[in-house]
């Protein structure tokens, strides 16, 4: 059995004439897997995200994870968005701890075990290339730095799986593309389930096994495409033959649904 | 001059003026001093009856103090809880607003009925009259919470209480020590309206008194020593204000 299967989810915002985000979405995603979620924007990607993690619950069809269906906000996720939201009183050690001083799991014993979490932190910013910022306040860091920390704040109790929303959207392209490289590297460390909500098609072929196309809203999938690209992979790759021919061949799919 | 001694002179020499046109405009249009006193002799004042201000601003300050600081606990805590619960936001916002449209000299003659004259009246209308903004800046600090990180720690399992004591009052402090910098000017104006309406000593009850028998200028010396009063305690706030969330004032000159 998949590790998430979502079937025939529909979900509709603000009662019955509400507007329809997804409908009759389906998909499968296995242990281990990265999952590229694209299409135009509001079409209820970020919604499809947000029932998986139990934040919304759909109107409609069912959600499993690891095997129970999804009721309510589920544990052992780590979630980042495009907005990095760190604390701007906590440095960044610190930032990246909150997750361990108030989930379910480890509260209780998170003075006990302080020293080993801040070990467990310190190795994540090593990861990133951000140990030496460890004591720095956020607003002491740049975009990327504050997004690399918000990785890392998403990582630090060790979730199976990590929900990503737009994260690198708001960084110039540059500072992105080196961000690629960050997330590739912790993802073949550890190789959590990844499902990384995006408007950039090379993002997404870069980074996932699987890219799913959604309809524009109310959102569905109309197109899955398997990246077999072995990795790592490298930037130079995405000006590649056959990984540019990928992005042209989502991007002839994206425009389709925009047209319809 | 550098930048920085000009903006540390602006207020100095903007006070200066002010008295300056003042003092220049009673001379120059012979204004009586029993409709208007010039500044100086209003500062003359506060020494010809220095012991008699004194100790009636040391009563005014410290009625002020105290029903600043129950107005400071009272609106933590109500602004906690309607910042924390949309519930309990719904319910008392309106009968908030409601109350802090009422003019506070309407309720100085219930309070002495209920309490005599003395320092209780005063004491609560500087309360009543300062709680407000205290607890509106606490519940917006608190339920402007970016929703992200609400999704965030929603998903962590995290504790009602453990997001609000980590991050919702945290994010409401520099939303809290502004609200104090008005909150406490505010108090000053409650408890000196409500000696002027039913006192028997502090600044208010001195300046009924001078003004009932013409003494003009020894109630433009209240006036004056109420208003140092008010921005000497701003100017703390503000000081505190900037030593517990300098985190809040980046990119001002703090790190």
């Amino acid at each position: 059995m998949s590790f998430i299967g979502i079937d025939a989810v529909s979900l509709r915002y603000g009662g019955s004439d509400g507007t329809l985000a997804v409908q009759d979405c389906s998909l499968t995603i296995e242990k281990g897997e990265f999952v590229a979620l694209v299409g135009p924007s509001g079409c209820g990607k970020s919604t499809l995200l947000k029932m998986v993690s139990g934040l919304e619950l759909p109107s409609g069809g069912r959600i499993r994870l690891d095997g129970n269906e999804v009721k309510g906000p589920q544990h052992g996720i780590g979630i980042a968005f495009q907005n990095a939201t760190l604390l701007p009183w906590r440095t960044t050690l610190d930032n990246v701890l909150l997750p361990l001083e108030v989930s379910q799991d480890h509260r209780a014993s998170f003075r006990r075990k302080k020293k080993e979490h801040i070990e467990r932190a310190m190795q994540l910013l090593r990861t990133v290339g951000l140990d030496e910022f460890a004591g720095h306040a956020p607003y002491q860091l740049s975009g990327g730095m504050q997004q690399r920390a918000n990785l890392c704040r998403a990582l630090i109790h060790e979730p199976e799986l990590l929900l990503l929303d737009e994260p690198f959207a708001a960084l110039d392209a540059f500072t992105r593309e080196e961000l690629w490289g960050v997330l590739q590297k912790l993802f073949m460390d550890r190789r959590f389930t990844v499902i990384l909500v995006t408007h950039d098609l090379r993002e997404s072929v870069y980074l996932a096994d699987t890219v799913h196309v959604v309809s524009k809203r109310p959102g569905r999938i109309v197109m899955t495409k398997s990246i077999e690209l072995p990795r790592p992979r490298t930037l130079e790759q995405t000006f590649d033959h056959d990984f540019v021919d990928i992005v042209h061949e989502l991007r002839d799919a994206i425009s389709e649904v925009r047209a319809r | 001059m550098s930048e920085t001694t000009k903006l540390q002179l602006a207020p100095w020499i903007a006070t200066v003026a002010l008295f300056l046109v003042w003092e220049i405009g009673c001379r120059l249009f012979a204004v009586p001093e029993f409709i208007l006193p010039t500044p100086s002799a209003s500062i003359g004042a506060i020494f010809q009856y220095f012991y008699a201000i004194m100790f009636n601003a040391w009563f005014t300050l410290w009625v002020t103090m105290v029903g600043f600081a129950i107005a400071v606990v009272f609106g933590l805590l109500l602004g906690v809880l309607t910042g924390a619960s949309a519930l309990s936001y719904a319910a008392l916002y309106p009968i908030l607003v409601g109350f802090n449209a009422i003019p506070k000299v309407a309720i100085v003659p219930v309070l002495v009925i209920w309490f005599g004259i003395g320092a209780v009246p005063a004491v609560l209308t500087a309360f009543l009259i300062s709680f407000f903004p205290i607890v509106v800046n606490v519940a917006t600090g608190i339920a402007t919470l970016e929703p992200e990180l609400k999704d965030v720690l929603r998903s962590l399992g995290a504790r009602p209480l453990d997001i609000l004591l980590k991050v919702g009052l945290p994010r409401a402090m520099p939303y809290f020590f502004a609200s104090l910098k008005v909150a406490v000017t505010l108090a000053f104006v409650g408890s000196v309206i409500s000696e002027t309406i039913a006192g028997n000593r502090g600044i208010g009850y001195l300046m009924l008194q001078a003004s009932s028998s013409f003494r003009v200028p020894l109630v433009f010396a209240g006036l004056i020593v109420v208003a140092v009063m008010g921005v000497g305690m701003y100017a703390i706030f503000a000081l505190v204000e900037k030593r517990l969330t300098g985190w809040a004032f980046r990119g001002q000159g703090r790190a």
